[in-house]
């Protein structure tokens, strides 16, 4: 048996963008425990709510994570629905769509690139993101903002697209998914890359559903969960399938978000193709009482938000579970028993994003 | 098979326009709704109400009815818009470009007639520079 040593592992560490820190016990190059610590970047969002309108709270909330940023608007904006009983016309419903699905193309495609240069392939990184950049033009056209969009309003949307526009987006989504094949070729077909993930990291379906999984996580493990088909905003109208792989291992979850660009892309298609005229906003009358969840799927998994509202104009509590506060369990289950070398590759594999948990 | 794929990868990276811009020389251009920093945009319009300093989340916008005051701590505003599309007077209005960096500690006041220098850590600056209209510094 050799000696134990303690590695710690970020919170800055060039392969990871967010500030996660792990103390990594080894044993010779091998993995034997991980003890996490996060709590480096607390802003206390939830406690702010009881100082803020809930009108306002919306661009508040929309700063919880930089990369779901629209979703977790949209999330918050449909619990305050939810709760004051308002349903919103259908365009602002496809709008919604149609920007949470790009949100979703432009995330995977900046984990891919980083999964890339995990594993040190850095010309791949930047054709990942140089095709992601074509989405993120299309939400500074049409939103203004190029990652915090603040497009979403309880009741619709700020902004609408017009119709030549989305014709023209449909194109451009075209063209992102042609380009997007050579690259993502690569991480399914290449036997280097294959060579670093397959057959680690493997999380079996029993231990997915164990620990809580979520998101690509699960769905790599083979467990059928995707909140999108509970069929909130346009998605109970759309036609998709959730993308499940039997695998369970790196491999497997980097397939998952690979098959996610094409099936998002595809829903956006079908969304600009389906989506009605008319109005984009409503206005809503009275303060939020009661209390209200929903779940939505982020990028990264599922997401829940709760709210309870006391009658007046600010919320009395309000709660989110994000997506890799549910993952970090899986991440501790899989560090166990993995080389050194191998420790970046599994750390991005459940895709973590820091500013989210901790809120 | 794999061959074919990395040969038409490199013909079309070899011929194909750089992704990158030759950033000094040619600027980024900007889409018409592109949201840069916020600026008053008709002064004579503003009656002075403070709804946008109540509703920015940021605390960012200060409003005084009685001396006819409207200051935006740009360090601090996270443009969400959110003044612009509550104003009932329609005065204020999203540039396309972005807030200039900052050249000094101080942080920056943008009155309704232009910016001015804030001491840091002096509450009272504020005050006593917005009334010097007329000669506060250019925009850096
Ligand atoms: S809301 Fe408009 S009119 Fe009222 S103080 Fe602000 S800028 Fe002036
Ligand atoms: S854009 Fe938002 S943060 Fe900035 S001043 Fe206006 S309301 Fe405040």
């Amino acid at each position: 048996m050799g000696e134990r040593t303690i590695i710690p592992f970020g919170p800055q560490h060039p392969v990871l963008p967010e500030p996660l820190h792990l103390d990594l016990i080894m044993e010779d190059e091998k993995v034997v425990g991980a003890v996490p610590s996060i709590g480096f970047v607390h802003r206390g969002l939830e406690k702010l709510v009881e100082k803020r309108d809930f009108n306002e709270m919306i661009y508040v909330i929309e700063r919880i994570c930089g990369i779901c940023s629209f979703i977790h608007g949209q999330s918050y904006a449909q619990t305050l629905e939810g709760l004051m009983g308002v349903d919103i016309p259908p365009r602002a419903k496809y709008l919604r769509t149609i920007w949470a699905e790009l949100s979703r193309v432009h995330s995977h495609l900046l984990w891919l690139g980083l999964m890339a240069d995990a594993y040190g392939f850095e010309s791949l990184f930047m054709h990942c993101w140089r095709i992601r950049e074509k989405v993120l033009d299309i939400f500074e056209e049409t939103t203004g903002g190029r990652v915090i969009f603040s497009v979403c309003k309880i009741g619709g949307v700020w902004k609408d697209i017009d119709n030549d526009t989305l014709n023209r987006i449909k194109v451009i989504v075209k063209d992102i998914g042609e380009e997007a094949k050579a690259v993502t070729d690569v991480f399914v077909r290449d036997y280097s890359v294959q060579k670093r993930t397959r057959g680690i990291g493997v999380v079996t379906y029993q231990e997915a559903i164990d620990l809580g999984a979520v998101g690509p996580t699960l769905r790599g493990s083979g467990v059928v969960q995707d909140m999108r088909t509970l069929g909130y905003a346009a998605y109970g109208d759309l036609n998709f399938e959730p993308i499940v792989e039997k695998d369970g291992d790196c491999y497997a979850r980097t397939v998952v978000r690979v098959r996610e660009v094409y099936q998002s892309l595809d829903l956006i298609r079908q969304c600009i193709e389906k989506i009605p005229d008319g109005e984009v906003d409503m206005k809503v009358k009275g303060n939020p009482s009661g209390e209200y969840i929903s779940r939505m799927e982020q990028p990264r998994g599922q997401t829940f938000y709760y709210a309870k509202g006391n009658g007046t104009k600010y919320l009395e509590r309000f709660r989110v579970r994000t997506p890799t506060f549910a993952n970090i369990p899986t991440l501790l289950k899989i560090l166990p028993g993995a080389d050194l070398a191998d420790v970046p590759v599994l750390a991005l594999t459940i895709d973590p994003c820091i500013s989210c948990t901790e809120r | 098979m794999a061959f074919n794929v990395i040969n038409k990868t490199i013909m079309k990276s070899l011929f194909s326009k750089p992704a990158t811009a030759m950033y000094p020389v040619i600027k980024n251009e900007f889409y018409p709704n592109t949201r840069g920093s916020i600026e008053m945009a008709k002064i004579e319009n503003c009656s002075f109400c403070g709804i946008c300093s109540k509703r920015c989340p940021a605390t960012a916008i200060e409003v005084g009815k009685s001396d006819k005051k409207w200051e935006i701590d740009r360090t601090r505003c996270i443009v969400c818009n959110f003044c612009v599309q509550v104003c009932p007077k329609n005065c204020l209005n999203t540039q396309r470009s972005y807030t200039a960096p900052m050249r000094d500690k101080s942080s920056k006041l943008f009155t309704a007639y232009g910016p001015v220098v804030q001491e840091v850590n002096s509450g009272t600056a504020a005050q006593e520079n917005h009334t010097q209209v007329g000669t506060a510094e250019e925009d850096a």
